[in-house]
């Protein structure tokens, strides 16, 4: 019998073969600013863990390497990512010197690239079975629920990263706060804004090219430089409108980062409203005048429906882009996890940078995934349920 | 009856429908033909206000149809076009369901309604109403959007272009379930074609548009009769004045006392179905029979000839 092999398998075990036997699985300092000492898995981990992980991620890589189902290889994948997240904790514990606090252990090189090689196992597989919406949504609780027990076990409390956040627990949670505010906050003001104004531009034909260049143009301007402009106006604002600022109007700090943000947001939310309304066909929109709806039952009932999906996905884009944009407000005393990344830039501690960029990438990734099954959920229901 | 007096509508100065007069009876088809662009559709879109006219009104049953708003207009009437405008995102039962939901009909009442009438349409219930309007063929999407129009009980259905989609079988089969409707509920019904034998095989009367203006307006055998303009003649089509004319009557109607050999045609087959036969078989009389099938009688090719010919 002649072995068929899966052409995205070959590179994962490629990958795989190089994250274990090529690269270090983590790093060992003295302290968190120092160069470490690399370390394979052999030397990272008690011997009958590194030998148990090697075997499992072995087994994994074979997995993936064959044509197997895809639910095989998704139970694979999580198996390897598990198990790379527990043996990371060990790590973490046996590389430490017991009662050492200032000894840092860190995942290398190694360990980054199995994960990313499961990690694109696990997607694959997914993609492959064509999970309903639902499916998905429950797959990100589950693996947020794994991250969550990890982290609640203190199983990671040993690697350098949760050092980091022990020492800044408080802070991190006050930036999170702001930082999911600033990002929410800024699309729920765009939705609020961009919706009533795409309507506008599509039912008034010369508003639209005016209001769509004018936010082009804003969206090329590069978010450092909004920041600059804002500080201006916002700061005469501060001084010169009575109240504004005890509501935390400044030309520093979460306000001008809020309207940056703000502003960015619009052209998707406003381009895909018109782009999703002029999408509806028009022989609907016939029929529902001609029946008889007014132009508000006919806006809720027929042309706001059809064009949900359109709009979705422009909120999807905003949601997105805006918790990756939010990390830049730090710059100009916003808050947010940017915060710990120029921190730890500033401090060349790349763990507490890690402290900043995981949750705002678990973050995007995480909105992505909710609003892709939104917007498909959607889609289907102005295609009619059963095309699905 | 809908009364249209001296109704113009004038798009930058251009008159699309020019001072147009005429009067619809009740319980009648009335078909309005003309070419692209000669106001016919602008005529009906201003009988339930979906266009405003520059000048003149336009009475429903003795009342001016700006009484009301234009919604509320607009539910009490009917209203079909092509490419039949279904609402992708409903069912058809909720589709059906618009305008009697609208209306707020109980929930009761409007699915007895959608149940009536996709069985009138010959759509069983339960299968086609939990289905979506892509889910549905051609035909089928063209019935339920009639089936829409239909659901608030309106004693006017105004139809735009509403079989020009379909194709020539399917096409005939919804003009004959249309003639059907219109007896079981007695709508008034005003429909927009451009095509003259679409209008000849539904209208009781005939307003011809050229230019905005209604050239000529009457039973179909007096446009073939006497076409009013040289437009109409040339819309009716001269060389098949003839075949028009006998497309409009029945055979019932050319029945001689007598016998005749062969297969024997129904009395309410067309006179241009009873030449075509007689010329086909290559005889030179028809018996004729009675929808229950007694005999009546004959029908002669000479007979028919001379119907065919020009009036004097």
């Amino acid at each position: 019998m002649r072995i068929q092999l899966d052409k995205l398998g070959i590179v994962i075990a490629l990958l795989a073969a190089y994250g274990t036997l090529g690269a270090s699985f983590a790093v060992s300092k003295p302290n968190r600013i120092v160069q470490g000492q690399a370390k394979s898995i052999l030397d990272a981990l008690p011997s009958w863990a590194a030998w148990a992980l090697l075997v499992l991620l072995f087994a994994a890589a074979v997995v993936a390497l064959l044509r197997t189902s895809a639910w095989a290889k998704l139970i694979a994948a999580a198996a390897a990512l598990l198990a790379l997240a527990l043996a990371m904790g060990l790590t973490g514990h046996f590389l430490t010197p017991a009662g050492n606090t200032y000894a840092r252990v860190s995942p290398a090189s190694g360990f980054w690239i199995l994960l990313f090689a499961f990690a694109l196992l696990a997607a694959d597989a997914i993609t492959r079975l064509k999970p309903p919406p639902w499916m998905r949504v429950l797959f990100l609780i589950l693996a947020g629920a794994g991250v969550g027990g990890l982290l609640f076990s203190g199983s990671w409390d040993g690697l350098s990263i949760m050092k980091e956040y022990a020492g800044r627990a408080d802070v991190f949670w006050v930036e999170a706060g702001k930082h999911v505010t600033l990002a929410l906050g800024s699309l729920l003001a765009a939705v609020a804004v961009g919706l009533p104004l795409g309507i506008l531009c599509h039912r008034v034909e010369p508003l639209r090219a005016s209001v769509l260049n004018a936010l082009n143009i804003i969206q090329t301007i590069p978010s450092i430089a909004l920041f600059g402009i804002l500080i201006a106006p916002l700061g005469w604002i501060a001084a010169t409108v009575p109240g504004a600022a005890a509501l935390g109007i400044r030309g520093i700090g979460a306000a001008p980062a809020f309207v940056a943000l703000f502003l960015y947001s619009l052209l998707p939310v406003v381009a895909n409203t018109v782009i999703g309304l002029s999408g509806v066909p028009k022989d609907a929109v016939d029929a529902a005048r001609g029946i008889g709806m007014t132009n508000r039952q006919r806006l809720f009932k027929i042309e706001f429906p059809l064009a949900l999906p359109v709009i979705l996905t422009g909120i999807r884009i905003v949601l997105v882009q805006n918790i990756g944009l939010a990390t830049i407000a730090a710059l100009i005393g916003g808050g947010g996890f940017g915060v710990f990344v120029f921190q730890g830039i500033g401090q060349t501690a790349m763990d507490l940078v890690l402290l900043g960029a995981v949750p705002t990438v678990a973050l995007s990734f995480a909105a992505a995934v909710i609003l892709d099954a939104l917007i498909e959920l959607n889609s289907r229901a102005v295609n009619g349920a059963r095309s699905g | 009856m809908i009364e249209i007096d001296a109704i113009t509508k004038q798009y930058d100065g251009v008159a699309v429908v020019d001072d147009v007069s005429m009067v619809i009876e009740p319980r009648t088809i009335t078909v309005v033909v003309g070419t692209s662009g000669s106001g016919k559709t602008t005529l009906l879109r201003m009988i339930n206000r979906l266009v405003e006219p520059s000048s003149g009104a336009i009475r429903l049953d003795g009342e001016d149809n700006r009484s009301i708003a234009g919604y509320e207009l607009r539910r009490r009437i009917g209203y079909a076009i092509q490419g039949h405008g279904l609402f992708p995102h409903r069912t058809v039962a909720q589709n059906i369901a618009t305008v009697p939901s609208l209306l707020g009909w109980e929930r009761r009442r409007i699915d007895l309604k959608v149940a009536e009438l996709l069985t009138l349409f010959q759509l069983e219930p339960e299968i086609y109403g939990p289905r979506y309007p892509h889910e549905l063929s051609g035909g089928q999407q063209q019935r339920v959007g009639v089936a829409r129009a239909l659901a608030a009980e309106p004693n006017v259905l105004l139809m735009d272009e509403p079989f020009g989609a379909l194709d020539p079988i399917i096409r005939a089969k919804a003009q004959e379930d249309l003639l059907a409707i219109q007896k079981h509920f007695g709508t008034t019904i005003v429909l927009v074609t451009h095509d003259m034998n679409e209008a000849f095989h539904l209208a009781h009367k005939i307003a011809v548009m050229d230019q905005g203006k209604v050239v000529q307006y009457g039973p179909p055998a007096e446009l073939v009769q006497t076409p009013a303009t040289s437009f109409v003649e040339t819309l009716i089509g001269e060389t098949e004045r003839p075949f028009r004319l006998l497309s409009i009557s029945r055979a019932g109607m050319a029945v001689e006392p007598g016998e005749a050999a062969g297969e024997p045609i129904r009395e309410d087959r067309t006179q241009q179905d009873a030449l075509a036969d007689l010329l086909w078989s290559g005889r030179t009389a028809l018996p004729v029979v009675s929808v229950t099938g007694m005999p009546m009688g004959r029908v002669t090719l000479d007979a028919l000839l001379k119907r065919a010919a020009r009036p004097l």
